[in-house]
């Protein structure tokens, strides 16, 4: 059973950001990369698998070299080696990053390709689709519950109001929800290990890829309006007068 | 202007190792996720989470900073900065570990046979065995020269007998690394590993503490335990075996009360952000900024002391005095951050949903613990004058 797992590092969730100058993209001095939470549970899915049916867990990513910390905390987790793809977060979209995937999926023949449903940045939701069309395979997305079956994979999906059971032949895509697992945490031990775990780099060239045009272009990105400051009310005939009034929820 | 986090100010992210970032984050997730949850509980029955000394072992900080016997063998500084983070949980929770790794696997580790090595080392940092370190008696704490306990040699086993007090671990360990005199005086110190279940070796609890109540400190009671000369750490002689190991072990009580001292630095910002006094957050007020400042430039201070001393460690090149230096102004300043915290939470300091004024009692024991502030001020004074003032 080989298990290739396609991550994506996001800023840190929990940091404030700033936009650039022309409001293109985000202020990317000083931030805090993390995997995506995401991400996070489809390593652990692959390891859990792995447990259960032996075989290879590999990660692939693409980005520039520092995203080898990201990377290593993904081996730190028990991922047996990785591949990283030299790219650039701002020449990348969904489209291209699921047909870098494919071609990395053509050299290594993986069983399953996991990955995280979307990544908590872009919020796109589109590469472990795109990545299933362009191999021509089975996919499922949203996955709450997986489990092999001999060249079969039964997943549970999370869909609107309840949940859906399909089964799928191998070699299959599969998009872990946040439901699917509890992401294991790195271990000291398992973060020592990590650091002499083999990570190869292939250029777009050395993979393949020759068409690197987006299809996407981002035209401007905006910040949330600024929360306003909250008010203490003096009575409860208050609250409810506010509610009707002011807020207009009753 | 945006504010900076302490991080940025402290400015040690470019300064450390991407293992090290790794394990810092990866503690700091657990104790966010696993133990912050149940702390106020803990604090208020007064009990260590023994539950979660599984996990605690998983993550590998049991023996982080060791080399071999299924230790983990990492940095000094990535070990500082897990117990950082152990401790902005609670101080009881950092004891816990430190007294495992520092105090208990230490000695065995650097005065241990290699029998005892093999036997104790992997078991303790899988959490299947937990040490304490019994130096401490009810009448000699920062004199531990003074000792009474004696290990009396019988053929080839030991009877030894005394008491030991305010032993952190002492009532659920499996084993107890005793100091005791074999002789009249302190040159005959040697260490043993007394095991629980040993004849005459009784372990009980210290009731009505009101620091560190989320950590077990306790009493052994010792009455003729027949101990085998193979459990005598042979490397140790002296006062220097155990002193060695404090100084060891004071590096992660430097490294632990500052992460406590930032969490209280955290919670007093956020809360004078929110909180509105005479018509604006008191963030706004200068008194209380000169707090908040004087609170993060000393955690600033201390953070920075810490990494330039791990990694002076790493070279094995950190002098005790140093880190007597580190533990007491490291100690000195997370108190008082915790005190200027909880005053800065108004009435909302004084309660447990808070966490500053669990922090600040806490803080109470680890300005006493290994070693006074005011025995390292006095082991600081020896070294600037040469003259001894204890
Ligand atoms: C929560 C907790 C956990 C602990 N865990 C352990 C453990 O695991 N193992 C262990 O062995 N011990 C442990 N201890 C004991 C701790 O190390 C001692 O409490 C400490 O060494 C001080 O000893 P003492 O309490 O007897 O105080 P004393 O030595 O009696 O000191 C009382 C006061 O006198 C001051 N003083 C002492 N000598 C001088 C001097 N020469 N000049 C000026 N002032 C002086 C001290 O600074 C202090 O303020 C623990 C203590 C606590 C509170």
């Amino acid at each position: 059973m080989k298990i290739l797992v396609a991550i994506k590092r996001v800023i840190d969730p929990d940091a404030r950001i700033r936009l650039n100058a022309d409001s293109s993209g985000v202020e990317e001095e000083s931030v805090e990369y993390k995997v995506n939470p995401f991400c996070e549970n489809a390593i652990e899915e692959a390891l859990v698998l792995q447990g259960a049916h032996g075989g290879e867990v590999v990660l692939v990513t693409v980005g520039p070299e520092d995203v080898t910390q990201t990377i290593r905390s993904g081996l730190a987790m028990g991922a047996d080696r990785a591949i990283r793809i030299e790219g650039v977060d701002t020449e990348l979209d969904s489209d291209l990053v699921a047909r870098i995937l494919h071609k990395v999926v053509e050299r290594e023949s993986p069983n399953v390709i996991l990955l995280g449903k979307q990544a908590v940045d872009g919020d796109n939701n589109q590469v472990g689709q795109l990545l299933a069309q362009y191999m021509g395979a089975s996919q499922a997305c949203f996955a709450s519950e997986v489990v092999l079956e001999g060249e079969q994979a039964k997943v549970t999906r999370e869909v609107d109001g309840g949940l859906e059971t399909i089964s799928i032949p191998l070699p299959a895509v599969i998009t872990a929800d946040l439901r699917l697992n509890e992401p294991r945490y790195a271990s000291l031990p398992g973060i020592m290990k990590a650091k002499r775990k083999p990570i190869d780099v292939l250029t777009l060239d050395e993979l393949g890829v020759t068409d690197t045009a987006l299809k996407i272009e981002v035209l401007s990105l905006e910040l949330p309006p600024e929360r306003q400051a909250g008010s203490m009310v003096e009575s409860v005939d208050d609250l409810l007068d506010k509610l009707k009034n002011e807020a207009r929820v009753l | 202007m945006d504010a900076m986090t302490l991080d940025d100010i402290i400015g040690w992210k470019p300064l450390l190792t991407d293992e090290e970032r790794t394990i810092r984050d990866s503690v700091k997730r657990w104790v966010t996720d696993r133990y912050m949850p149940r702390i106020t509980d803990d604090f208020e029955q007064g009990i260590f989470a023994r539950e979660l000394i599984g996990e605690i072992a998983e993550l590998g900080v049991l023996g982080a900073n060791l080399e071999g016997y299924g230790c983990a063998g990492a940095s000094h500084v990535a070990y500082g900065l897990a117990c950082y983070e152990l401790e902005a949980g609670d101080s009881g929770l950092r004891s816990f570990v430190s007294v495992q790794t520092s105090l208990a696997m230490f000695s065995i580790w650097r005065y241990g046979t290699e029998e005892q090595k093999q036997r104790w080392l992997p078991e303790m940092a899988a959490g299947r065995a937990i040490g304490c370190f019994g130096l401490t008696e009810p009448m000699h704490g920062s004199d531990p020269g003074g000792m009474t306990t004696r290990a009396v040699r019988d053929g080839d086993d030991w009877l030894i007998t005394g008491n030991k007090m305010w032993i952190t671990n002492a009532e659920f360990a499996d084993l107890a690394i005793v100091w005791a005199k074999t002789g009249e005086d302190a040159a005959s110190i040697r260490g043993f590993i007394v095991e629980k279940g040993m004849p005459g070796y009784e372990a009980h609890n210290i009731p009505g503490k009101m620091s560190m109540r989320a950590s077990a400190t306790g009493s052994l009671v010792m009455d003729q335990v027949r101990v085998p000369d193979a459990n005598r750490l042979p490397e140790a002689k002296g006062l220097g075996g155990p002193l060695r190991c404090l100084t060891n072990a004071r590096y992660s009580v430097g490294f632990g009360v500052l992460g406590a001292a930032r969490f209280c630095l955290d919670q007093a910002v956020a809360y004078t952000q929110e909180r509105t006094q005479f018509g604006v957050p008191l963030a706004r007020k200068q008194l209380i900024q000169q707090k908040l400042a004087d609170m993060g430039a000393r955690i600033v201070h201390g953070c920075v002391l810490g990494v330039h001393y791990g990694r002076l460690k790493e070279l094995d090149a950190l002098h005790h005095v140093q880190v007597s230096l580190f533990k007491r102004d490291a100690c000195q300043t997370a108190l008082d951050a915790a005190r200027d915290a909880r005053a800065v939470l108004g009435a909302n300091g004084i309660t447990t949903e808070y966490h500053v004024i669990r922090h600040a009692l806490n803080l109470e024991s680890t300005y006493t613990y290994e070693g006074t502030h005011e025995i390292h001020t006095l082991a600081l004074g020896r070294a600037l004058t040469g003259e001894s003032a204890f």
